[in-house]
């Protein structure tokens, strides 16, 4: 049988990716000079399984490579060697090693065998350090076969084995009928069994074996493989194997030829009695649907794929959904059969049925697109832990909230602006060891990322207690290049916001760390392109936090519906505070400044809807007969004056610039369930079209 | 078709057994490690199972002295997967009560092979 | 053999007009007919009432569901300026659609009536002088005269450009 093994190969590629990333973070995780068990075992694991795999898919450079690194590993789970900082980054450097040597293969180039071998080398030497048994041991393993087949010369005409197994043989699955049947494909085989052993009926346990044989089998047979029949069983059996010369007398070896039986009829006793014992009965139960699962502890990838991996447990959901869909769509079909307006209440119930299964249905379609940000923050911690070398300081990585799930877009889209992000800290932020320490900061410093949910966002921030931004230097600067007036006054979060405009870059020189080229305000580009946005608190000394905050998923919104003059739009629920009725008298009117009202002893700027859209056939223009919808966005908020409030819904975000064009204070459109197209609002571009 | 329960948590030596298998006729089923496996072979019975040694969630040694203890497996065929460097795997394997294993790298036929030797 | 001579003759002038000449639309707007590519109509639907979008053109009518995707709606006659039209169930619109930069665009356009599909032979076009018509002569490609009427050939792609959109590409 022939089969493409290449079929299998991009499945080896992925999972050895998530292999190594599995290693790395293991690796980077391990403390020198305490084994953590748990977590040598995992990388151990990977390692084992990219090996494996490489093996059997013939790439054995790969394997060859790997098998040096498992050898080091395996005798850091037994606690043979030490671990040492100086072999964590030799097994570090050998996962990158490995990781191009996959990347080769996968792209059909040449393995830079220069690289490899210097790599191996280096493993080889670490493995030499303490003295380690293993090699021998592999080795020495093969002997038995090898040194057993040479003892026989030409006039070997075939082999007599005496076989007696032991009596709990069985209980390891192994059946001497194929044995016997593997042997006699060899050769002609005589069976002989050996009763005496078997015990008086009474106290025979049928799950025991109490046969012995003597087999002869006869023809030019080479003595590896039958050696190879009973390789299994070597430890359950007495066996015996000599060959048998020309001038053998048969008959001699041979008591009781009346009781010869050929194996292959397959009708001795003991082959009976196997059977019997229930081993190979035909399954009753058709194929299982099977159902590829993520493997635990596996990190989902991100790199540019565009399949998903997908919890079962999703799934399941899902399934459970579309089954009581099936229920209520048989329910609705049955009450309409016969329907008379007795049936009303029931046709009711099942609508509202029908509506809140729909909804589970479309919630769980857009969960299987959610992932943990996990994946993304994984690879952080060699990030800290290369640079933080290179640049001689010491930098703890905290990742906090890395199983907050988000749709997999935002997954593949938020890595590069954090990298850039983090970069950042760790170059600008932190500073060097005795600076802290000069200034009465703990000697390591610390970046946090972190991430989680907050109405329909999330939020990805970035921290480190570094020394923060200055904010006279960037008022400096920005002057100095001409991005500021001299005599402008601004906020404080307006002068941090400086280090977003385009060519202001704070860095005295450009490192290599925090990359060049790309500067602060092409993250925020890259964040806004998202329909997020950024933001930025620093405290001079203290250090600095970046704030990320972006849709949950692109492509779904939970949404309020409102209703001004005929028309119909959509507030992103997350952006909504409250709403209210305002009465006149917390109405305030300023020349040039527009409308505001006070709510809880704050100001808060009026939108009126029909004013800046324009809206048409308005049911009032009074603010105190209408409706305040009081909302969030960036940071600011205010009260958006609309006719009424409809329903809420969870709506699908179609682009309106696919076919047509941005619209300010819109950030999409969705279709109604009438099929009408209705615009979704986007708080912070109204607040900017209303200041206009 | 005499049925198969293939564990390995290696995505693809799994499918690589189970499309190999499964050309041969073989009815097979996939479990992702110890754990997964057991649970599946509870659900059912096969009449083989193979599996890798090193996984997550119960390896593959502890899921052959699991399964045997179980009524249904005590004389079912229970393979392992095991790489060369793994002798002393061999050992703990059939103290745990394999039949016995395949040795890897393997190719298809090899496994194939191997597999009708315990099944015939 | 001199019928088969004949029929090569007959194919290859049908080819030679095929590759001259092409297929338009024609529709009219007020006393005006207009054609367009035929191969850009996608389809021609009855007016029905669009979700206005706001500060944006007043031509610019509003956008409609089309299967699932967003298409906005031009008012032909309020952006040649040549006055409102009304609008009843018996108005078309044409949807369109053209290449802007790299990327598909699909638009309805409203007009008042569509009236034949008719063969334009590229020699008989005339390029278009700046004359007395309404619509600026940068969607005009070219006139025809088809029964004596004059038809004003428009570039689709041109035409499907918006204001304050595309003018940076080109």
């Amino acid at each position: 049988m022939s089969i493409d093994m290449a079929q299998f190969h991009q499945v080896f590629f992925e999972e050895s990716f998530e292999g190594l990333d599995i290693m790395e973070s293991g690796l980077l995780n391990l403390s020198p000079g305490e084994p953590d068990s748990e977590a040598i075992n995992s990388i151990f694991r990977a390692a084992h399984s990219i090996k494996g795999g490489s093996g059997t898919f013939g790439f054995t450079e790969i394997s060859d490579f790997t098998h040096v690194m498992e050898t080091l590993m395996d005798e850091m789970r037994d606690g043979r060697r030490q671990i040492t900082q100086a072999a964590v980054n030799l097994l570090l450097g050998s996962v990158d090693c490995l990781r191009e040597m996959l990347f080769a293969v996968k792209e059909g180039q040449a393995i830079d065998a220069e690289r490899v071998a210097e790599h191996k080398h280096a493993l080889d030497l670490e493995q030499q350090k303490s003295g380690s048994s293993q090699q021998d041991k592999s080795l020495s393993a093969h002997e038995p076969l090898s040194n057993q087949a040479h003892q026989s010369d030409s006039k070997v005409i075939g082999w007599h084995i005496a076989f007696s197994p032991h009596t709990d043989l069985l209980k390891t699955g192994n059946d001497p009928v194929r044995m016997f049947r593997e042997l006699s494909v060899l050769g002609e085989l005589e069976v002989t069994a050996d009763f005496r052993g078997v015990p008086d009926f009474y106290q025979l346990d049928p799950e025991e074996c109490h046969l012995s044989w003597n087999l002869v089998l006869k023809g030019d047979i080479d003595r590896a493989p039958i050696d190879e029949a009973f390789a299994w069983v070597e430890d359950d059996c007495d066996l015996a194997i000599q060959p048998l010369y020309q001038a053998d007398d048969l008959s001699l070896l041979v008591p009781g030829a009346e009781n010869q039986v050929s194996a292959n009829r397959a009708q001795h006793p003991a082959a009976e009695h196997v059977v019997q014992a229930g081993v190979s009965k035909p399954a009753e139960i058709s194929t299982p649907v099977v159902i590829k699962e993520k493997a635990p502890g596996d990190e989902a990838k991100n790199k540019g794929s565009t399949s998903i991996r997908v919890d079962t447990s999703k799934i399941d959901t899902l399934i459970n959904m579309v089954g009581e869909l099936v229920i209520t769509q048989s329910m609705l079909s049955l009450i309409g059969e016969h329907f008379d307006m007795s049936k009303q209440d029931q046709l009711k119930n099942g609508l509202a049925q029908l509506e809140r299964h729909t909804r589970e249905l479309q919630e769980s379609v857009m969960n299987i697109r959610m992932m943990p940000i996990n994946s993304v923050f994984s690879r952080f911690s060699r990030l800290v832990h290369d640079l933080s070398n290179k640049l001689g300081k010491k930098i703890d990585l905290k990742l906090i909230g890395e199983h907050t799930e988000v749709d997999k877009t935002v997954v593949e889209l938020i890595s590069d602006p954090l990298v850039h992000l983090v970069r950042n800290s760790l170059d600008h932020g932190i500073e060097m060891p005795d600076e802290r320490v000069a200034v009465g900061k703990p000697e390591t410093g610390t970046v946090t990322l972190e991430a989680y949910h907050r109405g329909g966002n999330i939020v990805i921030e970035v921290s480190d207690d570094g020394k923060g931004l200055d904010k006279d230097r960037l008022r400096a600067k920005a002057i100095e290049k001409g991005l500021l007036d001299e005599d402008a006054i601004l906020t404080d979060k307006q002068t941090f916001e400086l280090i977003f405009m385009p060519g202001f870059s704070t860095a005295e020189q450009l490192t290599d760390i925090s990359g060049r080229g790309v500067g602060m305000d092409v993250v925020r580009r890259n964040i806004q392109a998202l329909g997020g946005n950024i933001e930025i608190i620093s405290e001079l000394g203290k250090g600095s936090t970046i704030s990320i905050h972006l849709p949950l998923t692109l492509a779904i919104l939970d949404g309020q519906s409102i209703a001004v003059g005929d028309e119909t739009y959509i507030v992103p629920l997350g952006s909504i505070i409250e709403s209210l009725h305002i009465k006149e008298e917390r109405i305030n009117r300023v020349a040039d400044k527009g409308e505001t009202f006070l709510l809880r002893s704050e100001y808060l700027p009026i939108i009126r809807m029909h004013e800046i859209f324009k809206v048409p056939n308005v049911k009032t223009t009074k603010l105190s007969e209408g409706l305040l919808v009081v909302v969030e966005g960036q940071g600011v908020r205010c009260g958006l004056f609309v006719d009424d409030l409809l329903g809420q819904q969870q709506v699908v975000i179609k682009s309106l610039e696919a076919n047509y064009r941005r619209i300010e204070g819109v950030s999409g459109a969705t279709i109604l369930g009438d099929g009408s197209v209705a615009l979704i609002l986007d708080i912070p571009g109204l607040v900017r079209l209303a200041n206009q | 078709m005499a049925s198969i329960l293939a564990v390995d948590d290696s995505a693809s030596m799994r499918q690589m057994v189970s499309f190999t298998l499964k050309g041969a006729g073989y009815d097979v089923v996939e479990a992702v490690d110890g754990s997964d496996a057991l649970n599946k072979a509870k659900a059912r019975k096969f009449d083989c199972v193979v599996t890798d040694v090193n996984m997550p969630n119960k390896d593959g040694i502890t899921l052959i002295r699991d399964l045997r203890a179980l009524p249904n497996y005590k004389f079912v065929p229970l393979l392992l997967l095991t790489t060369e460097s793994g002798m002393d795997k061999k050992q703990q394997g059939k103290e745990a009560g394999a039949t016995g294993w395949i040795v890897k790298p393997f190719n298809p036929d090899q496994l194939l092979k191997t597999i009708s030797k315990v099944l015939g | 053999m001199s019928q088969v001579a004949e029929n090569n003759e007959i194919e290859r002038a049908e080819k030679k007009r095929l590759a001259s000449s092409s297929q338009f639309l024609s529709f009219t707007l007020g006393n005006e007919e207009y054609g367009v590519d035929i191969l850009s109509v996608q389809e021609i639907r009855s007016w029905e009432p669009v979700s206005r979008i706001p500060n944006v053109p007043s031509y610019e009518k509003g956008v409609v569901n089309l299967r699932g995707a967003i298409v906005p709606i031009i008012d032909l006659r309020e952006r040649f300026h040549l006055g409102h039209g009304h609008y009843s169930a018996l108005t078309v619109v044409m949807v369109l659609q053209a290449m802007i930069g790299n990327k598909t665009r699909v638009m309805g356009v409203v007009v008042d009536a569509v009236s034949n599909v008719i063969d334009v032979d590229k020699k008989s076009v005339q390029s278009a002088p700046n004359f007395g018509s309404k619509v600026s002569t940068e969607y005009i490609n070219g006139l025809i005269t088809v029964n004596g009427r004059m038809v004003m050939l428009l570039d689709v792609n041109k035409l499907l450009k918006l204001d304050g959109v595309d003018d940076d590409e080109n």
